[in-house]
């Protein structure tokens, strides 16, 4: 497990300011829910941990995203070697259309590996950690494509892990399905936390109490308040942050 | 206002509106002691109907926002609050009862002597001051007034340690009155736990106001 770092980072999409001067900082073994209305840069500065936003034209970064101590802008930096110790899960599932062990196993693949009892056991050890696996075992060779909503999400999952990244972020995972599916992602992360640092962005206020550790909130390209959870939805320090999780604005 | 806040609101307004109404039970079954005046405590009696009903009504509808409107923070704590408070107000509610009950079977009022040895007037009064106070703390969100009450607290316990003692000696003077001396030992006790749940009722205010649970550890509120 590794520790991951924000410090002072200032974003601007052109001449756009998105992120203000944040600095944040997430222990191994944690979940920290990005809370925050829409456009108020939760996603962008997800998104910098894995550097997600390198290909959008006129960005800029200042400050420093470090990862385990090294920073991840640093010149010297592989952008694939980052992307291996850091997995990513988005709001829509998206899987490949080709099997569901080949979208299990394509990162390996990607990395070279091709071994097929490595393959074979990498698989199912992701699926299983997905908690998809009972599911699945038997229909290994079925198109990823005709699993329902809540497995596709789960399938991703297990696609991040199979490279066995030690940072997940997570952008709105369950959003888009329903409670029983939701109820499953929601397990999983909690089980997860034992061998990952996670990020989730989530707009469920709910959500992020039920699983998370800490919470940031951001308002407006700013972190208005980052604690614990807990502390948080109970009683928040920042005005902002109580108004904003008890519905009177955002 | 959304949906949350004018339930929360209701809540809060129909918890005041119970907080009121145990006072003024209280106040009528002190007036029924102290001048054994049947027709107050038998509208005591009436009424302990109203504030169970007004307990049930409050926690369904506490309840119900917990429910179906996730609320979080300030909204949260008051909830939590008001579900407690509405426990310990229904319980002084029934100790105003009970006084009734007492005074509804005396037929001459208590001598003189009784209430001034017991110092049953005086809890009484401890214990409507705290009523208020705290009341008061609610509608004033003013932490001061809850210090009043830990203060307000002491004295009755003072005069409860002393119940033993005073209503032995008084059995021991005037053994034909023992049926007497025993309800005022009664209503001495009762005054004081009555006075537990008001200090209770202060405990959750500071949670409310202040998220900080104060619960077996006075010195907290400082």
């Amino acid at each position: 497990m590794i520790q991951a770092e924000a410090t002072n980072v200032n974003f601007y999409y052109g001449d756009l300011h998105a992120l203000k001067d944040i600095s944040m900082k997430f222990d191994p073994g944690t979940v920290t829910a990005l809370i925050g209305p829409s456009g108020c840069g939760k996603s962008t500065f997800l998104r910098l941990f894995n550097r997600m936003n390198d290909l959008i034209p006129h960005i800029r970064l200042e400050g420093n995203i470090r990862i385990d101590g090294r920073d991840i802008y640093a010149k010297d930096v592989e952008v694939d070697e980052i992307r291996k110790r850091v997995g990513m899960v988005f709001q829509k599932p998206n899987p490949f259309p080709k099997s569901i062990f080949e979208n299990v196993a394509y990162g390996l693949r990607v990395n070279g590996v091709s071994n097929r009892a490595v393959l074979t056991d990498t698989v199912e050890k992701s699926l299983r950690q997905a908690a998809l696996w009972d599911e699945v075992k038997d229909n290994l060779k079925k198109s990823a494509m005709a699993l329902s909503g809540g497995q596709q999400q789960r399938l991703c999952i297990a696609r991040a892990l199979a490279v066995e990244p030690q940072l997940l972020l997570m952008d709105e995972p369950a959003s888009a399905l329903d409670p029983i599916s939701t109820g499953k992602v929601e397990d999983l992360i909690f089980e997860l936390k034992k061998e990952y640092t996670i990020i989730i962005v989530t707009h469920n206020l709910q959500q992020a109490g039920r699983i998370s550790d800490f919470t940031g909130f951001f308002y407006l390209g700013t972190l208005v308040e980052h604690d614990q959870t807990q502390k948080m939805f109970l009683n928040p320090s920042d005005e902002r942050t109580h108004s904003y999780i008890t519905g009177r604005f955002g | 206002m959304s949906q949350l806040e004018t339930a929360v609101q209701q809540l809060k307004n129909d918890l005041i509106r119970m907080w009121n109404l145990v006072i003024s039970q209280m106040e009528k079954s002190r007036l029924s002691i102290l001048e054994a005046d049947k027709g107050l405590a038998h509208e005591v009696r009436i009424n302990e109907k109203r504030v169970d009903a007004f307990e049930l009504k409050i926690d369904m509808d506490s309840e119900n926002i917990l429910l179906l409107k996730n609320p979080v923070a300030g909204d949260l704590r008051l909830v939590i609050s008001v579900l407690k408070i509405n426990y310990n107000l229904e319980r002084i509610g029934d100790y105003a009862n009970t006084f009734a009950r007492i005074a509804e079977d005396i037929e001459e009022p208590w001598p003189e002597e009784v209430f001034k040895r017991t110092h049953i007037p005086e809890m009484y009064y401890i214990v409507q001051s705290m009523l208020q106070e705290s009341l008061q703390a609610l509608q004033q969100q003013d932490k001061k007034l809850i210090k009043e009450l830990f203060l307000s607290d002491k004295k009755l316990d003072r005069y409860n340690e002393e119940a033993n003692q005073v209503v032995s000696t008084l059995i021991r003077e005037h053994p034909e009155q023992t049926h007497d001396y025993l309800e005022a030992y009664t209503v001495m006790r009762k005054l004081e736990r009555a006075g537990d749940h008001v200090l209770n009722i202060g405990e959750e205010l500071i949670f409310l106001f202040d998220a900080i649970v104060i619960k077996h550890n006075k010195s907290a509120i400082s």
